[in-house]
């Protein structure tokens, strides 16, 4: 199952300059290490020493913001759409 | 003029450095980008006298905001009241009591013509002719007022139900005002993808590290509108988190040049409790901020993902202050407190700060014996539909001095 996955500029040095790359991957987690393999790199800038995903990191399926949904256990189906977004500030 | 002190980019996790170009996260590890200073440059030419000899704006503090020789935009901007609230103190039963009054900022009635003036004057300095932003609404007026008279092109991305003051307040200005159906946190997903897109400057993502160096400017007005002292405690409204560690950063900075002594102050966080992942991780005592879906009145604090709050969350457990969230009752409440006791009419976000320091100054957390600052961002007039059947309507009558007298004489006028 090939997941999309939408790139951010900062990362894109990993990926040859693409945008979106096409990942396979049953959970957030598996496709974040699949990530890893195809681009390696990613997985230090998106996870921390736990393999958490790092808090300035929001990793979006589709609309969803995978916190509110299982986080890394998140599943995944064929022609989802995951988004890497660096956390950006505003308000006060 | 003298030469600038800005160093670098620096990483807030790894340290990194990067030279000073239009970027805001680290490459190696993701985290945010700050603009990092020599002060040392500055040693004995930076005084009182000379801030005191410039012009009331925002740039008499310029050797400490991240631009090259002069400002390109929003010359005029900032340097706001600060009053003496002795009415609302008598109410709040506190004995020293300052309103840091940035609802009347020049040109567009926030502080975030401070922050705007200079994201704007780098984006020049950088080459770009297209600046935008995403925003809570107080930004998008800003950006297009500031760009506009600065000859800029200008992109605003807000949630489709902002305030009608807010709208028009950015329209006004020709600027190309886009409405994103959802919450700001998908405004600023969808902005985060634009800005790596198109080759703007968008002056919450890639100019963030400068732009979020223009809120210091409202702590040094603050310390100089004193006396040169830094207040015991400082209430500041938090969205992002971001403003309140600016002010943090900006009385360290004065106090490292030498400008003021060391006055211990606190810095207080205020959150509307339907957004308030900061205040609850402050008041949970953990540094993880969960995100949340927002749901206030107090549209420009609706950010459920704060991308400062472990900052801000950090700035005021170090500093000793504390945390606190108000209801949107509480935040009607303290607006028209605001206005009767002060004549200040302050936007919904000033209702969460005031709101909040009531709760603060109840529960102790805030001496009644102490000097207090609280800093008010926006202007009321922008968010009219949060009190329009809140305040009394006007009693029609016809032009007759009888009608009146009668009127009079039901309020027991002599």
């Amino acid at each position: 199952m090939t997941i999309a996955v939408r790139i951010p500029t900062p990362l894109r040095k990993l990926t040859a300059g693409a945008d979106e790359v096409a990942i396979e991957g049953a959970t957030i987690g598996a496709l974040i290490d699949n990530l890893e393999a195809a681009h390696p790199g990613m997985k230090e800038r998106l996870c921390d020493e736990n393999g958490e995903i790092r808090r300035f990191v929001n990793v979006y399926l589709n609309d969803e913001d995978v916190r509110f949904l299982e986080g890394r256990n998140t599943a995944l189906k064929s022609g989802d759409e995951v988004s890497i977004v660096p956390a950006i500030a505003g308000g006060c | 003029m003298s030469e600038s002190i800005v160093r670098a980019l620096k990483c807030r996790e790894c340290g990194q450095e990067y030279e000073i170009q239009p970027t805001h996260v680290c490459e190696f590890c993701f985290g945010p980008l700050e603009v990092v200073y020599d002060y040392e440059k500055l040693e004995g030419k930076f005084t009182r006298e000379l801030i005191e000899s410039r012009p009331q704006n925002m740039w008499r503090y310029k050797e400490l905001l991240p631009i090259d020789g002069e400002p390109k935009v929003g010359a005029n901007n900032g340097f706001t009241p600060l009053i003496r609230a002795d009415r609302l103190a008598k109410v709040l039963g506190v004995k020293e009591l300052y309103i840091k009054n940035d609802s009347v900022c020049y040109p567009t009635l926030s502080f975030k013509d401070r922050v705007v003036a200079v994201a704007l004057s780098k984006a020049v300095e950088f080459g770009f002719t297209t600046v935008a932003c995403a925003s809570t609404g107080n930004l998008a007026g800003s950006v297009a007022a500031n760009a506009a008279a600065a000859g800029l092109e200008s992109y605003v991305f807000i949630p489709e139900d902002l305030e009608q003051g807010k709208v028009l307040g950015a329209a006004i200005f020709g600027t190309n005002i886009i409405g994103i159906r959802g919450q700001y946190d998908d405004v600023n997903r969808l902005c985060s993808e634009v800005a790596g897109k198109y080759g703007w400057a968008f002056v919450n993502v890639n100019v963030r590290p400068f732009y979020a160096e223009g809120s210091k400017s409202m702590g040094y007005e603050i310390m100089e509108q004193l006396g040169w002292k830094a207040p015991k405690h400082v209430v500041v409204p938090m969205a992002s988190g971001s403003l309140c560690t600016k002010i943090d950063k900006s009385i360290k900075e004065f106090i490292k040049l030498g400008l003021i002594e060391d006055n211990g102050t606190a810095v207080y966080g205020a959150q509307a409790t339907g957004c308030s992942p900061i205040s609850k991780s402050v008041k949970d005592g953990t540094d993880m901020i969960h995100p949340v879906k927002a749901n206030t009145i107090a549209k420009s604090l609706a950010i459920g993902n704060p991308a400062d709050g472990f900052y801000a969350n950090r700035v005021i457990k170090e500093s000793g202050g504390w945390c606190e969230d108000v209801s949107d009752e509480e935040v009607i409440a303290a607006m028209k407190l605001l206005a009767e006791t002060e004549g200040i009419f302050a936007e919904t976000a000033g209702g969460v700060t005031l709101g909040s320091a009531i709760k603060l100054i109840e529960s102790g957390k805030l001496p009644r014996d102490e000097s207090i600052v609280l800093c008010i961002t926006g202007n009321g007039l922008k968010t009219q539909e949060a009190v329009l059947n809140e305040v009394a309507k006007p009693r029609i009558i016809n032009a007759s001095l009888k009608e009146f007298d009668v009127l009079a004489e039901a309020d027991g006028v002599k």
